[in-house]
């Protein structure tokens, strides 16, 4: 009796621990943390970040041994996938991860924020990028979805007395809930066609049915507009502004970077492998989405004021960029391919510069107590090395070689020319015209940086802690290089394919 | 020595200067002698490394690529490192190598507010990788990126050491040419993937951004397209050159650039864009140049008449020598829109010729807005009477500009408007002599600006407020420096043209056969 329960009640899954080591390193990094955390004193705890820190590093070994090996291990019945896609990308994200730790560190230390919670939480959400970046079945995705979710909403509001990070907290859970709401109610109908949550199984299922079928078609579009509010895609962008303003500067460039590029690698992994075989509903749509984010994004920034909230702005638009080539993407599986490739090369420069970005604006920060573009002003004449970053990653945002993310946007334009269709072209003049505009705004503020006189006078040089410096020298050397020798990142991601796309 | 030179000599030329600005980037700013001794230095070893390229170039085998390096570079998209240069190139190059030194010798003592030598020369020498790169690059993306890292330097040189309206003429400058970039990089991932399959050093077949192939593998591309393809890469080059109606950013940059931020822009960064038709849109897609070239020749004559019209409207003389760019580069577009190899090494001496003469006129100005701190005509004259020599100086570059023969802006000139006569690729005969016609007209009003300017500038009495400032004083030692070799190139390459011709003829008649028809 008791033998046949125990057989029948659970058969273990063969589970591959050299698979999942990255993940049980961040997740064991997770508990050591809560440990010390909760066994040391109150000035002891400066621990956290540098615990936090190693522990994002000590995770990106396995992934190199794995990427080394070379092997695309297929787990839990084909719902957990470890390949040079999943590879590169949890790489990217425990970079990230490990940029914003420090770019966190003094920011955190000196504003008494609960430092042990607070990394908790990044390495928390950190987990939940890579359990997406890995995940092929609607299920995992949900879950990923919530787990890097959940603890971002969290440190959305870290600054708790502070009125607006309240305002960025709520609006962001708020918008979160509604768009998981949507998404999840986008996946019951879809489960409810096909009878399986497995993308590999729903694509074969989905392309069998005809083309008229009214539910599969509302289950796709609610699946995308639920990660269209990740991704932060006009019109459901209306939260990233309000929360990238009021939460703390870190964790802005932690949600502008990191949970943005976890939002494109599920969209990837659904339309690619789930929704293939159905880019008749989805790739209309996500032109209009792209074309659409980039010029609203592009248009409202310009007429920013606060540093922080025209990078959000110049986020929304960059995530439009990055839109674009999934909008031909379903016209063969080269056209596929190449929209791939595009995008991950487009998330790694924009994580580099991105990232940068904000941590030139926490340095200078420290010093003016100000998001104002004014605040900029004049200076080139008291941190020209701060200048000279800062307008490396400006002209990398906008495009312009040799900082990287010319090659970033030369990949979106040819993957858009790769289709040859009208519509690609069309987009392709479109992106072109954004980059123009875009520029408008990254020029001004370069020209508060260099043209302007300080506002109030005070040119008295920035102390630029240790931890910021070593954030800003890595994301300039790999924006630097990336743009000179760009095939230091396609190395990387050249082995990089989808299950369905098979090559 | 010939082997040294073939493997690394352009490599050498295109980033000596990089490696000079890294230099400069370590020595603190306060040594501003060294960074002047660092920047000249880095210069002229790039122009001992040009002396050697012009000395080793194979001029019997101008037509071909020489000098060629071909390296691996990006594979994912499938673009090398290819360089090399051949007979239309290499003036370029030369020009470039030229102005730079100069331009340095110059500022040694003018460096205009806020100083800062260290910054303003580090500019110049990146500035110098970018031209060099762009007339040496042999792949597209690779032209791409030298083409937009020229960009940068402006962009700082005019927005920081600019005049009053600096902001304004900094910003429409980079949005126009960013704006026609973004466009012709477009047009060159659309002549990727819609060109054939080249076969490939390892194996198989795969598209190309190599100038070499391309002209063979567009071939194919449909008519449509192609003239689509075209007019992408004519808004980049067009704007950069600046065509009319594009022109508007021009006058802005020229007038608020620093001296020698106007003269780099008048004698090369304006051709960049005529290159690049040369180089790029007219052999790798003859047809359609052949459908666009009478539009193009339109805007040509257009940009003459209208630019000159300009000249005389104008009441500064630095933006009266920016309008007359406008003007003179439509000259050097007319010849080449007539398709044919009179034309087109009329308009690689034109540009040449321009480059010597426009920067000399801007020289002039700078140093004149020096010692009087203003431009303003009216406020102007007597100069002749107060600093011969710069009125001489500025006599003389006046009459080589307006086309006087016996000096070079003549054979810009007077071939382009010649080659209007018989155009080539199948174009309306009737059509281009019109033009010709309108472009004669032209040269009548380039000498009433000109020479108006000058009547103005330098004929009469010094005015009231500066006949006794003790800041106006005659030619600088300096100055004589950085003008006697343009002076001295004007002359020569006005009495013995064929110098530049001898050199582009070969490359230049190569590429004109893939047009229909022959032309004169």
């Amino acid at each position: 009796m008791l033998a046949h329960l125990v057989t029948f009640a659970w058969d273990a899954p063969s589970v591959d621990l050299h698979a999942l080591a990255p993940e049980i390193v961040v997740a064991a990094t997770l508990v050591i943390l809560l440990l010390v955390d909760a066994f040391t004193s109150d000035d002891q705890r400066w621990a956290a970040s540098s615990i936090a820190g190693i522990g994002l590093l000590v995770a990106l070994i396995p992934v190199a041994t794995l990427a080394y090996d070379g092997v695309s291990r297929v787990m839990f019945g084909g719902g957990y996938v470890v390949d040079n896609y999943a590879l590169v990308l949890k790489a990217l994200f425990l970079l990230s991860g490990y940029i914003v730790v420090l770019l966190s560190t003094n920011y955190i230390a000196e504003g008494d924020y609960w430092e042990g919670e607070y990394y908790q939480m990044i390495l928390a959400s950190v987990l939940g990028m890579m359990v997406m970046a890995s995940a092929r079945d609607m299920i995992s995705i949900f879950v990923a979805l919530e787990l890097l979710s959940i603890p971002a909403y969290m440190m959305a509001a870290w600054r708790k007395r502070d009125l607006k990070g309240n305002e960025a907290g709520l609006k962001y859970y708020l918008m979160g809930v509604f768009a998981s709401a949507i998404m999840l109610y986008g996946m019951s109908v879809i489960y409810g066609y096909t009878g399986t949550t497995l993308l590999a199984e729903i694509a074969p299922r989905i392309g069998e049915l005809a083309s008229s079928t009214p539910l599969i078609t509302l289950g796709i579009v609610f699946v995308l507009i639920g990660f269209a509010f990740k991704v932060s895609a006009v019109p459901f962008h209306t939260w990233a502004p309000d929360t990238y303003e009021g939460a703390p500067t870190p964790v802005t460039a932690f949600l502008a970077v990191a949970s943005k590029a976890a939002g494109f690698v599920a969209l990837m992994t659904l339309l690619f492998v789930g929704f293939w075989g159905r880019h008749d509903v989805w790739e209309p749509l996500i032109w209009v989405l792209a074309a659409v984010t980039m010029f609203v994004g592009n248009l409202i920034a310009l007429r920013q004021t606060n540093i922080v909230r025209m990078l959000a702005y110049s986020g929304i638009a960059q995530a439009g960029y990055m839109l674009a080539p999934l909008a031909v993407a379903g016209t063969s599986p080269e056209a596929a391919s190449q929209a791939l490739h595009s995008i991950v090369i487009y998330l790694v420069i924009y994580a580099a510069m991105n990232l940068g970005a904000f941590a030139v604006v926490l340095a200078v920060a420290r010093k003016t107590r100000s998001a104002e573009l004014e605040s900029f002003g004049g200076l080139f004449s008291y941190a020209p090395g701060l200048t000279v970053a800062m307008s490396i990653f400006l002209f990398s945002l906008a495009g312009i070689p040799p900082a990287a993310g010319w090659f970033a946007k030369i990949g979106i334009f040819q993957a858009l020319a790769s289709a040859g269709t009208t519509s690609g072209y069309v987009l392709a003049v479109v992106v072109a015209v954004n980059s123009v505009i875009a520029f408008a705004y990254y020029g001004r503020l370069m020209r508060f940086m260099w043209f302007e006189e300080a506002p109030d006078g005070d040119t008295t040089p920035i102390r630029v802690p240790a931890s910021l410096t070593a954030a800003l020298v890595i994301t300039v050397a790999v924006t630097l290089v990336a743009g000179i020798v760009p095939s230091v990142v396609t190395h990387f991601t050249d082995p990089i394919s989808l299950l369905a796309l098979g090559n | 020595m010939k082997d040294f030179l073939n493997s690394w000599g352009l490599t050498l030329a295109m980033f000596v200067p990089l490696a000079g600005a890294l230099v400069m980037l370590l020595v603190p700013k306060a040594k501003e002698h060294l960074h002047k001794v660092i920047a000249l230095g880095t210069s002229l070893v790039v122009a001992l490394i040009g002396v050697l390229l012009l000395t080793n170039f194979d001029y019997d085998n101008g037509r071909t690529l020489q000098f060629v390096v071909d390296k691996s570079w990006i594979p994912f998209i499938n673009s090398r490192y290819i360089i090399g240069i051949d007979g239309i190139s290499l003036p370029m190059i030369a020009l470039t190598m030229l102005i730079v030194p100069l331009c340095i010798i110059y500022s040694w003592n003018h460096f205009p507010e806020p100083k800062n030598p260290k910054a303003f020369l580090i500019l110049i020498l990146i500035l110098e990788t970018g031209m060099i790169g762009t007339f040496c690059a042999q792949d597209l993306i690779l032209f791409f990126v030298f083409f937009e890292v020229v960009l940068l330097p402006m962009y700082f040189m005019i927005g920081v050491w600019g005049g009053d309206k600096r902001r304004y003429a900094a910003m429409k400058f980079f949005l126009y040419t960013l704006f026609g970039s973004a466009l012709m990089i477009i047009s060159f991932m659309a002549l990727y993937f819609l060109s054939d399959k080249v076969p490939v050093p390892g194996g198989g077949f795969a598209h190309t951004f190599d100038m070499r192939l391309l002209p063979m593998a567009a071939a194919g591309i449909s008519t449509s397209a192609a003239l689509w393809i075209f007019g992408g890469m004519f808004m980049g080059f067009g704007i950069k050159v600046p065509m009319f109606p594009f022109h508007t950013w021009l006058p802005d940059a020229h007038t608020q650039a620093p001296t020698v931020g106007s003269v780099i822009l008048a004698a090369v960064l304006l051709k960049l864009g005529t290159y690049g038709f040369i180089r790029i849109a007219l052999p790798i897609l003859p047809h359609a140049a052949e459908r666009w070239a009478p539009f193009i020749g339109l805007l040509a004559v257009i940009g003459i008449i209208y630019g000159a019209l300009c000249c005389l409207a104008q009441t500064d003389m630095k933006r009266l020598i920016a309008f007359s760019s406008v003007a003179h580069m439509g000259f050097v577009m007319l010849g080449i829109a007539t398709l044919t190899d009179f034309g087109i090494n009329a308009a690689i001496f034109g540009m040449v010729a321009h480059g010597l003469i426009t920067g000399m006129l801007f020289f002039v100005a700078g140093s004149a807005k020096e010692r009087f701190h203003t431009l303003d005509i009216a406020r102007l004259g007597g100069m002749l009477k107060q600093m011969p020599r710069m009125g001489w100086i500025l006599g003389f570059s006046v009459m080589a500009s307006l086309g006087l023969p016996g000096l070079a802006g003549f054979w810009g000139e007077f071939p382009a408007i010649l080659s209007a006569y018989n155009p080539g690729g199948g174009l309306n005969v009737g059509l281009f002599r019109v033009y010709m016609v309108v472009a004669a007209l032209g040269t009548v009003l380039a000498a009433a600006y000109l020479l108006w300017l000058f009547q103005r500038v330098a004929f009469g009495t010094p005015k009231e407020e500066f006949a006794h400032d003790p800041h106006v004083h005659d030619v600088s030692f300096t100055e004589y420096v950085a003008w006697v070799p343009m002076l001295v190139l004007i002359v020569v390459l006005g009495f013995f043209p064929n110098i530049i011709f001898h050199v582009t003829n070969p490359a230049v008649s190569n590429m004109v056969s893939a047009f229909t028809g022959t032309g004169s």
